[in-house]
């Protein structure tokens, strides 16, 4: 970690009632460290003005989504080697389809109402985590183990999706992910949320959801499954079963 | 008659939990903090759901309060939880030789203990280091830093309290007299200064302490000692992996959804608000922690950061018991409407809170009996849909 980088760091700036601009913040920085290092620093040595959320450091809170040269990163896991170089100028904007708050805080509200509604999962037994990595394989007395979801509801979903910029009416891909996780055959009070007109059929299939996703979630093809499970629920329905 | 009204600086475990609390006694409680919610310390823990076993044979005090307040916690707050237990693993000779006082100081502190041959172990736990020599299961946790202190604060809102984030405090106010009634502060989303006056103002700014204290002319209670964590990018474990011994540097592994932490160091350090991360210590994780877990070699780093406790008592470093302190400066400086609450853990925020709500209400003439050892607390996104 000695080597020593000069980045320029171009920072979204909105205060309540002013127009946005952007402040470029000149750091000497170390490329290894995480760009939430970066913003950090701009507000411990720079401009203590500066607001922004973060609180783990290492992505099991998912406060610290942003956009980094307009890409959604959780930034305490995104190296400064990885997205820039040495002289470049960053551009680190708030989460998209959010009210901001200041800066780089978004409002996460709303998008806490729609995971409440559908109860997303917030632990589960860690048999049905779904977890692909063949390295830590499975023994018989992990059915008795409790974990956390991976879903960080960090909203960085709802800022890369195409349908959620057109209305915030959409449930969005983290809820509709939760949806599918719950099971619309063991929690049937599901149906009428997701088979809505803000439900899961607004979804086009852009899948921007699932390649900005930090924590393996994949919501967007939970949606696709998602939509198999509500036909069938349908026709279930239909044929009286 | 209105209710009194309570403002406490810090929105970190120690100041949400004290907000709920204060909640539940009738009071009108605002809090303030100059970042988002947990921004500091607290965000930053390994989030272990301590049983006690690490203080166990050194602070028997600390482990009682740790193996009361775990079940509390579960109890209280599942949500946040992985209920899994923890281990104690002795790899070599020296380790087995901390373990008879291990096993009856854990008896001793009424935390359950269990002993496990080396097969047993890897049974339960098959990327742990199999040379191991013995092994010891008891009750520890983890959880979700930010979760936890969102359920705190989401039922202290549900109940009735404030929250002012990006509020920075920039200096107390005072009676004339030099008693506390309030505090002057810089709402940083607004760029406006406020002025708000409280009966009582809860100093509970953690390793930061010092910079309210001062503002009363009063020394900082509290030393800031920073500690490394390392999160590497695989589940290997499903509950918490202790080295069998003194505690020591990167003795810790925890699972955390697909990662596990390692932790952690200690050294002393003024001002916190950015530490850096240095490489030697890094190094120092990866070696220790796959003393524990000899697959955290195959692993990739996914978050490498600096987490500053607020320790109490005097002294530096690890023989600092991890007690945590509440002061009425009334009491020890003359200085009346400032309470000073700090160190302490994660795992006690809930004591923490109950001992400084007291010492409030006792000055208020408030009386009311804690009750959130029984009070479950709401979802943690409460704390985001209820509007302020």
């Amino acid at each position: 970690m000695s080597e020593k980088w000069t980045i320029t760091l171009r920072t979204y700036r909105q205060k309540e009632g002013e127009a946005p601009r952007y402040d470029d913040f000149t750091l000497d920085v170390d490329p290894d460290e995480y760009v939430l290092d970066a913003v950090e620093r701009v507000w411990a040595f720079h401009d203590r003005s500066l607001c922004f959320r973060h609180a783990c450091h290492h992505s099991t809170c998912g406060a610290c989504g942003m956009r980094v040269n307009g890409v959604e990163k959780l930034t305490c896991i995104t190296i400064l080697r990885d997205v820039t170089q040495n002289g470049a100028t960053l551009k680190v904007e708030p989460l998209r389809n959010f009210p901001v708050v200041s800066d780089l805080a978004v409002d996460m509200g709303d998008f806490y109402k729609k995971n409440e509604m559908v109860d997303a999962r917030a632990v589960l037994p860690v048999i049905e985590a779904e977890i692909e990595h063949p390295s830590s394989a499975w023994n018989p007395n992990d059915a008795q183990y409790i974990r956390l979801s991976d879903c960080l509801e960090c909203g960085m979903c709802i800022s890369a999706c195409p349908v959620a910029a057109t209305t915030s009416e959409y449930l969005g891909p983290a809820p509709l992910a939760a949806a599918q996780d719950r099971g619309i055959r063991r929690n049937p009070e599901l149906l009428n949320i997701v088979d809505s007109e803000d439900g899961l059929w607004r979804c086009h299939s852009a899948f921007e959801c699932t390649a900005v996703c930090p924590s393996f979630v994949d919501p967007g093809r939970r949606i696709m499954d998602l939509r198999k499970q509500v036909i069938g629920a349908k026709l279930g329905q239909l044929f009286g079963k | 008659m209105s209710k009194p009204h309570i403002i406490i600086i810090g929105a970190g475990f120690t100041g949400v939990a004290t907000a709920h609390d204060l909640a539940l006694r009738g009071c009108d409680v605002t809090v303030i903090e100059r970042g988002d919610i947990c921004n500091g310390t607290s965000g930053r823990t390994h989030g272990l759901l301590h049983s006690g076993g690490r203080y166990a044979v050194k602070d028997k005090e600390s482990a009682v309060e740790c193996i009361e307040e775990n079940m509390i916690l579960r109890r209280i707050v599942p949500q946040v939880i992985e209920p899994n237990g923890g281990l104690f693993i002795a790899i070599e000779e020296s380790d087995l030789s901390y373990a008879e006082q291990f096993i009856e100081s854990c008896e001793e502190c009424g935390i359950q203990i269990d002993e496990l041959t080396p097969q047993q172990a890897l049974k339960l736990e098959p990327n742990i280091n199999p040379n191991l020599l013995s092994a010891f299961i008891i009750p520890d946790g983890t959880f979700d830093p930010l979760r936890l202190a969102l359920a705190f604060a989401g039922t202290a809102k549900h109940n009735g309290a404030r929250f002012r984030t990006f509020t920075e405090v920039e200096g107390l106010l005072t009676d004339g007299q030099g008693n506390v009634n309030g505090v002057k502060v810089l709402d940083r989303a607004a760029n406006r200064l406020l002025e708000l006056r409280a009966d009582v103002v809860v100093n509970a700014t953690g390793a930061w302490a010092g910079q309210i204290t001062g503002m009363a002319g009063l020394d900082a209670p509290v030393q800031p000692t920073p500690g490394i964590m390392v999160a590497y990018d695989q589940r290997l474990v499903q509950r918490a992996v202790n080295r069998l011994n003194v505690p020591g540097d990167g003795d810790i592994v925890l699972p955390q959804r697909r990662m596990v932490v390692v932790g952690t160091t200690s050294f002393d350090a003024e001002n916190v608000d950015y530490i850096p991360v240095t490489e030697d210590q890094v190094k120092l994780m990866l070696e220790r922690g796959s003393e524990l877990i000899p697959g955290i070699r195959n692993t990739k780093p996914r978050g490498i950061y600096m987490a500053t406790r607020p320790l109490v008592g005097g002294g530096s470093g690890r023989s600092i018991a991890r007690t945590f302190k509440c002061f009425d400066h009334k009491e020890t400086h003359g200085i009346d409407g400032l309470v000073t609450i700090t160190g302490g853990k994660a795992t006690t925020l809930r004591i923490m809170a109950e001992k400084t709500a007291d010492v409030v209400c006792a000055k208020l003439g408030i009386d009311m009996s804690c009750v959130t050892k029984e009070t479950p607390l709401l979802s943690y996104r409460q704390y985001y849909t209820i509007p302020n």
